[in-house]
């Protein structure tokens, strides 16, 4: 997608992803066929340039054709280069500009929690975004409402555009934060099915408070040229590169020969 | 007190009582403030139904992206804060999370320009209105009076979608019966010689100078544009081919504001003479909430002179 389109994210997009396929096929109360039912659980990408691995994993579930992946960022597609409701009903909130989705995530379970619906809420946060003030801000009235079907999951690949996040604005010790902020913490390899489905049975066990699942990924995980480079977060592969990562990624798809 | 001005009421009350009333008619409305709820007067609503109440401190970005989740669930939401705040602090907030979702988030801003008063140039903003009209979707609303207010505050309930609800925080004098239409100008005062097009707090300035352009022969109409977004384009032109001059009178930077709006509007469609009263390019300063009026250039003075060189131009005075 982001080779067709010659733009986009692709090293965000294949850490986020394992976690994705977690929540959309195993985890989530979903329905392609009803994309407004109302007790649907709502998956909110905060990290919303990561809207690759999102419209694949959505597009293989069912909500839209996998024809349409390779209009993505083209003029007059539904698949906008950050995701977008308006255009995309199967997407719960816009997003794109960092530290707004686990906010509007927040109001989706504030509003949860007033009717009394059993739904749940994830947000799905990049680590960059954690450099940024309102992601805070949002988290700690997550906290403060013990809002028990919130679950905030970072995926925690260790890069953002111009480096590593360490090297940049250090945000570690990320766990602790989570922890000094009321969230119930876990941390997991974010590429591990067990450890993320797991995770996410625990968020469902924890009734006082809402969980944070630090998942410990690989920025462009199983794609060799791009594994632990900042300099795939925003630069689309050549055609020579697109061929060899969709070659790499087709042959771990089929299992270990 | 002029006789053409009522007696000063609180827009803030207005707003909260009127808040209270929407929460008995709509059960799933909720109120979002950010630790100014006495101020706002939010906390009227929060005393009633304190289970749909959220004072979220100060955290006026993400109120605006809470308010927007609460919003994208089905539910009506306001969120009040100070106007620096609203529009300023948390602006691409509004636009991502609010407008950009067409999220159904009322936000009711108080404290908008330099009636703010001793607070300061740090606190009067006087950008906002440019900054909200400037949003696509967005309904901007700039009440002249208590009526006004409590109108509006129904009104943008009625419509769905996002909306900012400008507010001052001194008490101003009613000028209005409070029949508030969203898209529609409301003419205080008619006339054939000169047009006032004008807002918010200086609505009553603009009927008081129009009262003594009368003693001297001179029918002045005032229209007052509450609702600057939907803006009534045909009665702005009305007014262009009746009068033939448009004297624009906004607590807000003339850069931006709605004198930029009137002027861009007519000059398209029926070119006239159009001057602008309203803040220069600068940033206000701690003082006395009227005074600072008068020394930032909307004295009725000023009113009048600007007044009196638009009826020059026209050759309606020597």
């Amino acid at each position: 997608m982001t080779f067709a389109a010659q733009s986009g994210h692709p090293g965000g997009s294949l850490s986020v992803t394992d976690l994705l396929t977690a929540l959309l096929f195993h985890e989530m109360k979903v329905d392609p066929a009803r994309v407004d039912w109302p007790e649907r659980d709502r998956l909110v990408l905060s990290k919303g340039h990561a809207s690759p691995a999102l419209y694949a994993a959505l597009a293989l579930r069912g909500f839209l054709p996998r024809e349409e992946l390779l209009s993505f960022r083209k003029l007059g597609s539904r698949l906008q280069g950050h995701v977008d409701r308006n255009k995309l009903p199967c997407i719960e909130a816009s997003t794109g500009c960092l530290g707004q989705g686990i906010g509007m995530a927040v109001g989706m379970a504030l509003d949860a929690r007033l009717r009394h619906a059993p739904q749940r809420v994830y947000a799905v946060l990049g680590d960059g975004e954690c450099q940024a003030g309102p992601t805070w801000e949002a988290l700690m009235a997550g906290g403060h409402y013990r809002l028990s079907n919130l679950v905030a999951i970072l995926d925690r690949n260790g890069l953002e555009t111009d480096g590593s996040t360490e090297s940049i604005m250090g945000i570690e010790p990320i766990a602790d934060k989570f922890r000094a902020f009321r969230y119930h913490t876990l941390e997991i390899d974010g590429h591990s099915f067990p450890a993320i489905l797991e995770a996410l049975a625990e968020a469902r066990r924890t009734t006082d408070q809402p969980t944070a699942i630090v998942a410990r990924t690989v920025k462009g995980k199983g794609v060799s040229f791009m594994e632990g480079k900042h300099q795939y977060h925003g630069k689309p592969p050549t055609k020579a590169e697109a061929e060899q990562a969709l070659s790499e990624l087709s042959r771990a798809s089929e299992g270990p020969s | 007190m002029s006789a053409v001005v009522g007696k000063a009421e609180s827009l803030r009350d207005a707003y909260g009582k009127a808040l209270v009333e929407l929460g008995e008619k709509d059960s799933k409305l909720v109120v979002l403030d950010a630790d100014l709820s006495g101020s706002t007067r939010t906390v009227l609503f929060g005393q009633k139904f304190p289970d749909r109440f959220f004072n979220v401190g100060v955290m006026e970005p993400t109120m605006m992206s809470i308010a927007a989740g609460l919003a994208l669930q089905g539910r009506t939401v306001y969120a009040s804060t100070f106007a620096v705040f609203a529009a300023g602090q948390a602006y691409n907030f509004v636009r991502q999370s609010i407008c950009y979702n067409h999220a159904n988030v009322k936000i009711v801003a108080t404290h908008g320009g330099l009636l703010v008063g001793p607070d300061g140039g740090t606190h009067q903003i006087v950008e906002d209105i440019g900054l909200m009209r400037g949003l696509p979707g967005m309904t901007v609303i700039v009440p002249a009076d208590a009526p006004t207010t409590r109108a509006a505050t129904f009104a943008v309930a009625e419509r769905e979608g996002p909306a900012y609800v400008r507010l001052t925080r001194e008490n101003l004098p009613t000028v209005t019966d409070g029949s508030f239409a969203l898209g529609k100008a409301a003419e205080l005062r008619s006339g054939t010689d000169l047009t006032i097009v004008a807002v918010g707090a200086l609505v009553a300035r603009g009927l008081e100078v129009a009262e003594e352009l009368a003693k001297v022969g001179i029918s002045t109409r005032v229209l007052d544009f509450a609702s600057v977004k939907p803006f009534d384009g045909p009665a702005l032109l009305r007014a262009a081919r009746d009068t033939g001059a448009i004297l624009v009178l906004e607590e807000h930077s003339v850069l931006t504001g709605v004198g930029a709006l009137v002027a861009s509007t007519t000059s398209e469609n029926y070119p006239v003479p159009v001057r602008r009263v309203g803040v220069p390019d600068l940033f206000g300063e701690s003082g006395d909430a009227w005074a600072l009026l008068d020394r930032y250039g909307m004295s009725k003075d000023r009113i009048r002179d600007e007044a009196w060189e638009l009826l020059k131009v026209r050759g309606k005075v020597q």
